[in-house]
């Protein structure tokens, strides 16, 4: 498994650059996450991956972005609980691209 | 090819049902099946899930895998809502012989006899055991 060094702490990642273990996950390695994903995070950015983490943490898996959208909508409201809100957040694929960033696991059920 | 024609016309919604029979640990059966549910989720079909035999074992709540080394899957089940897949039968034989019920599961369920099983599986288009 690939290894990264991020603010003097090394980080396993898979192939594809997710993190490994999700305990590891911390603000640095977020904004160095963000920063290979070519995502500048500001604080909306942050409330999506704070979601994201809450989420997994409750349900133990990445959401589909069907069901992300949905779970934003009733938590933060309809105003950012939509596709357009989210993808000018994370325009490669808002599941794929805030999970990475959470350091959780590619989302189940991701075509 | 007449169902590649219907989906040029929005789509066919089959009937799926996947039937669990096994305990949650100790194989990868249950674990696969949840995968499998959640991404025909993406498809949008009429899917509803059957809880049978060891396979009630794995809606208990307050599992604690620590032991075995292994994640707990449980509360993924608690996320089946969100992904619209909200019809989940459990077999009363099955749940009575382990002398559970419906307080020790970790979602709501249906709870239907064995000759309704039977019933509700003679209606799916596919039946998908594991």
């Amino acid at each position: 498994m690939p290894m990264v060094e991020v603010a003097g702490k090394s980080f396993e990642v898979d192939e594809e650059g997710y993190l490994t273990n999700l305990a590891d996950w911390d603000e640095n390695i977020a904004k160095y996450l963000a920063q290979e994903e070519k995502v500048e995070m500001g604080d909306d950015h942050w409330e999506i991956i704070n979601f994201l983490r809450e989420y997994y943490n409750e349900y133990q898996i990445a959401p589909a972005i069907r069901v992300l959208t949905k779970a934003v909508a009733k938590k933060l409201g309809p105003d950012k609980g939509n596709n357009k809100y989210l993808y000018e957040l994370f325009p490669y694929g808002p599941a794929k691209q805030a999970c990475k960033i959470a350091g959780l696991p590619k989302p189940t059920g991701c075509i | 090819m007449t169902d590649e024609m219907d989906m040029e016309e929005g789509g066919v919604v089959k009937k799926f049902m996947f039937v669990n029979r096994k305990a949650p640990y100790g194989t990868i059966y249950a674990l696969e099946s949840l995968e499998v549910v959640l991404i025909s989720a993406a498809f949008e079909q009429d899917v509803s899930l059957a809880f049978v035999d060891d396979g009630v074992y794995q809606l208990m709540k307050n599992v604690n895998t620590d032991g075995i080394e292994m994640k707990s899957f449980s509360k993924t089940y608690r996320a089946l809502e969100g992904y619209d897949i909200e019809k989940l039968y459990v077999e009363k034989e099955s749940m009575e012989a382990r002398g559970l019920t419906e307080d020790d599961l970790i979602v709501d369920v249906q709870v239907i006899s064995q000759s309704e099983m039977g019933d509700l599986m003679n209606e799916q288009d596919v039946v998908l055991s594991f």
